[in-house]
């Protein structure tokens, strides 16, 4: 089963074979797919629960090519949807049913690497694992390293200000980024930013960053490259309670340290992690800790210390400090494979993505355990605790009626609790068209309106991404009545 | 303090309708900084006072026109600070002036700027209306990113009444070091270190002399310090210099003359330009006193940066413009989102581009 996009409030009304006869005459044959068979592989991304055909698949192999589709789309009014890998877990590059896909993966050149300037400009259609790899050679690399990133891409990394587990001490992509190259919806050439560390004007840069590809399609990206660390070396804390793994993880802080990363897994994350990739992770503890430190050896040495001090303290049933760079890349290796291995315990997932603030970690957990009971639905948690950045897998099986109606429903609990322990309902997944509806959770009318008329001031039409990210003040109001209906109290006024 | 915000709304709502601008005012240390004010001024400092502090969070809110001396001390107390070092330029200096300026001190190029430590701010708009954006946690991508829109802006987008930052712990240990180098090779040497893993948090060159800080856990600084050699600062004389070159109280600054602020690649060569000059930022910000503005714009530009007029005599600043100006795509956006959060063009008009 899916669920059929009737999400995109708005229809736009396209002549289909007049789209197809422009855009034949400024691309070649190759880079257009019209039959239904050719589309099916990009009727979703991440979230396979939503799917949805476009009119036409576009893939350009270079910026000229984009330029050319996105003059075409503006022209005839047709929504224009970017994607990179789809490994996006918010239906972000789910197609628009009125309009383009347009895949940016064929832009996939590393145009230079300067070890000098410490930058790397590529094309959003770059693997984000592969910046890393041609940097390598320099002894720097590219900081921001979330788990898909095998697979996933710069473009998709800017359009969604993806973060890693390495970004409480590195940043963010939006941290990382120098300038964003790229086409208005008019098909006009655009750059945010500049090889300088700031630009006149705005800060269009930072807004790109996390825009869902609303505002424009990126064409070409320059990152900051990073030294990399001499040392770097993980300590696995195992607790056998999960408010003491929390309640660490505030500890840490409070000590003044500031982990390269500091993750945490639940039980259930463990349990399903273990068998699949033996991380040597403790399969007996409630939760574990993965902390890291990073530098020269000796401040490597005195971090670790300090850690282990402070997490021997917070009660910790175990410690392990990783001894060697196989070891810590093996400690790690768990954490990265924890969306699939759990992918292997059931049909579907949802991951859910709320932020809250990090005091609060221990609370969330259990209160998802009583969710996952209320709902009757497994579900595993791996957070970015440093962040306060929680990923709870939902696990369901959409064949089974009601389940992925009890998902979503389990999803929005936690997304709700999360605007009411004073966080937010997507830390770094975006809002894409899963989120959309629980916006009005976080924002006012107003603000929404706000988001309205910064879109409009990069897109008047509204052809870029259109249904995702924002909803419309309609949708909003629905929701506000539906919650205010509900048992459950509001949350800001 | 809500009827302060009643008070702007009605303030605001007049303007408005008298087709008059707004110059918002907080503690006015950066008056100076773009364009000059036009029209009456809002008072907004009274609007004050730390809302939220919890150092395990590692974020801070705090009303907009409090002063930074004193969310500065409260931070202190628990060992935090903003590590990305404001420059104050006065001791009335607010928050709001500082995000609204979005200026960055000596440890920038290590650390970030203002933009890349603010999580959320509470905004009233040219509509009247009072708006939250972000939040007080490290990583929130719902919605648009307003709070960074925010740092730089000038005031042109709405008053600040609400900001919420990252803070971080103070460094352990910090160390300053002085060689004796020519422009170009200190230059060359601050690019060649930026790509090792050195706990360099801020560079200074100026009149044959390189600066250096080192930060971070006493290991790491002591190590570095056994790598590059160099003379050691005693530690007031080195705090006084990074004060100095933060405040823009070192005697380069000193004088009425012009001053620009390039923003160049760290990489790009020394500039041909004729005055004084002082480098930071591992060769990313220079600093250059008089010359002509047309040669500086184009050589800014063409080692791929830009160059404000950052401190200058209205009738230069009015000739020559203190921002470099934008390419007609950018200024359209600039145009548009001007509109989004200020459709009457009340507040701080004409401070940062003529029409926004
Ligand atoms: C197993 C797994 C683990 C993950 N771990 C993490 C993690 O640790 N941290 C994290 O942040 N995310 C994570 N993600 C989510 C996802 O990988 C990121 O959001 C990633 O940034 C998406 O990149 P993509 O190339 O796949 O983009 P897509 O999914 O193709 O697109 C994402 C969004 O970006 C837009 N877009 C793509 N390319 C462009 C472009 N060139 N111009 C304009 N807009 C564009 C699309 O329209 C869409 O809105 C994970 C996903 C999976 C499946």
């Amino acid at each position: 089963m899916s669920i059929e996009s009737s999400v995109a409030d708005r229809r736009f009304p396209v002549d289909r074979q007049a789209l197809v006869n422009r855009l034949r005459e400024v691309l070649p044959a190759q880079a257009l797919l019209v039959e239904e068979e050719a589309m099916r592989p990009y009727d979703c991304d991440g979230l396979t629960a939503y799917r949805q055909l476009p009119l036409i698949v576009a893939l350009p192999a270079d910026e000229g090519q984009a330029q050319a589709i996105l003059k075409v789309c503006h022209e005839l009014k047709a929504p224009v949807v970017p994607r990179g890998a789809a490994t996006g877990l918010s239906g972000g590059a789910m197609p628009h049913r009125d309009g383009v896909l347009v895949s940016l993966a064929k832009l996939k050149k590393i145009i230079r690497v300067d070890p000098v300037s410490r930058t790397a400009v590529v094309q959003p259609g770059v693997r984000n694992l592969s910046v890393s790899e041609a940097a390598a050679p320099y002894g720097l690399y590219y900081a921001p390293d979330p788990s898909s990133q095998i697979a996933c891409t710069i473009g998709g990394n800017v359009a969604e200000n993806a973060g890693g587990v390495h970004c409480l001490k590195y940043g963010l992509t939006v941290h990382n980024v120098l300038r964003v190259r790229g086409l208005t919806i008019e098909g006009e050439i655009v750059e945010f930013g500049n090889a300088a560390l700031d630009a006149p004007g705005y800060d269009l840069l930072a807004l790109l960053n996390g825009s869902e590809g609303l505002l424009a399609m990126i064409t070409e990206v320059t990152v900051k490259l990073t030294p990399k660390p001499e040392l770097a070396q993980v300590v696995i804390a195992s607790f056998a309670d999960v408010r003491l793994a929390g309640d660490a993880v505030a500890s840490i802080i409070a000590a003044g340290i500031i982990p390269a990363g500091l993750e945490m897994m639940d039980k259930k994350a463990i349990h399903a992690v273990e068998p699949y990739v033996n991380a040597g992770y403790d399969m007996d503890a409630e939760a574990i800790l993965l902390c890291e430190s990073d530098g020269t050896p000796e401040e490597v040495a005195e971090e670790i210390g300090r850690m282990t001090a402070v997490l021997e303290k917070s009660g910790a049933s175990g410690i392990r400090v990783s001894q060697d760079e196989g070891e810590r890349l093996k400690f790690w290796a768990g954490r990265k494979a924890a969306f699939p291995a759990v992918g292997r315990m059931t049909p579907d997932y949802l991951c859910m993505d709320g932020t809250i603030p990090r005091k609060r970690l221990a609370e969330m957990l259990l209160a998802i355990n009583g969710l996952s009971e209320k709902y009757a639905l497994r579900c595993a948690n791996v957070f970015h605790a440093g962040d306060g950045n929680l990923h709870p897998l939902i696990m369901y099986d959409a064949n089974q009626p009601g389940e992925l109606e009890r998902a979503a429903a389990f999803g929005a609990e936690i997304l709700q609790l999360s605007v009411r322990f004073g966080g937010t309902i997507t830390g770094e997944h975006g809002v894409g068209i899963e989120k959309i509806a629980v916006m009005a959770e976080q924002f006012s009318l107003a603000e929404i309106a706000t988001f309205h008329g910064l879109k409009a001031a990069f897109d008047e039409h509204g052809l870029l991404n259109p249904g995702k990210g924002v909803p419309t003040l309609a949708r909003c109001r629905e929701y506000t009545q539906a919650r205010a209906g509900s048992a459950a109290t509001p949350t800001r006024s | 303090m809500e009827a302060l915000i009643e008070n702007w709304v009605g303030r605001v709502a007049e303007a408005a309708s008298a087709g008059r601008s707004l110059a918002i005012r907080g503690g006015g240390s950066k008056a100076f900084y773009g364009h000059p004010e036009n029209g009456d001024v809002l008072e907004v400092g009274a609007y004050r006072g730390i809302v939220a502090y919890e150092p395990t969070e590692l974020v801070v809110t705090a009303r907009a026109g409090t002063p930074l001396s004193e969310l500065a001390a409260a931070l202190a107390e628990q060992g935090q600070w903003l590590p990305f070092e404001p420059p104050h330029f006065g001791a009335a200096a607010t928050l709001g002036g500082m995000l609204a300026a979005g200026l960055s001190g000596p440890r920038r190029q290590a650390v970030g700027a203002v933009r890349d430590f603010v999580l959320g701010v509470k905004v009233l708009s040219g509509a009247g209306e009072v708006l939250s954006f972000g939040g007080q946690v490290m990583k929130n991508v719902a919605g648009y990113d307003v709070p960074r829109l925010m740092a730089g802006s000038l005031g042109t987008l709405g008053v600040l009444l609400e900001v919420s930052l990252k803070v971080l712990p103070l460094p352990v240990a910090e160390k300053s070091l002085r060689f004796t180098i020519d422009e170009a090779s200190a230059l060359a040497r601050l690019n060649q270190w930026g790509g090792q893993p050195l706990p360099i948090s801020a560079s200074a060159w100026h009149d044959g002399v390189l600066t250096l800080r080192l930060s971070g856990a006493a290991a790491a600084v002591a190590a570095a310090q056994r790598a590059l050699a160099g003379e050691e600062l005693p530690e007031a004389d080195a705090v006084a210099f990074w004060q100095s070159l933060r405040e823009q109280t070192h005697a380069f600054f000193a004088g009425d003359g012009p001053l620009w602020r390039l923003s160049l690649p760290s990489v790009a060569p020394r500039q041909a330009l004729p005055g004084s000059t002082l480098i930071e930022w591992g060769g990313a910000q220079r600093w250059l006193r008089g010359g002509d503005s047309r040669a500086i714009r184009e050589a800014a530009a063409k080692a791929g940066g830009h160059a404000t007029l950052f401190r200058a005599d209205d009738a230069l600043k009015a000739s020559a413009g203190v921002f470099q100006p934008l390419p007609a795509p950018l200024l359209r956006i600039h145009r548009n989102l001007k509109h989004a959060f200020d459709p009457q063009g009340v507040f701080n008009r004409g401070r940062m581009y003529p029409g926004l």
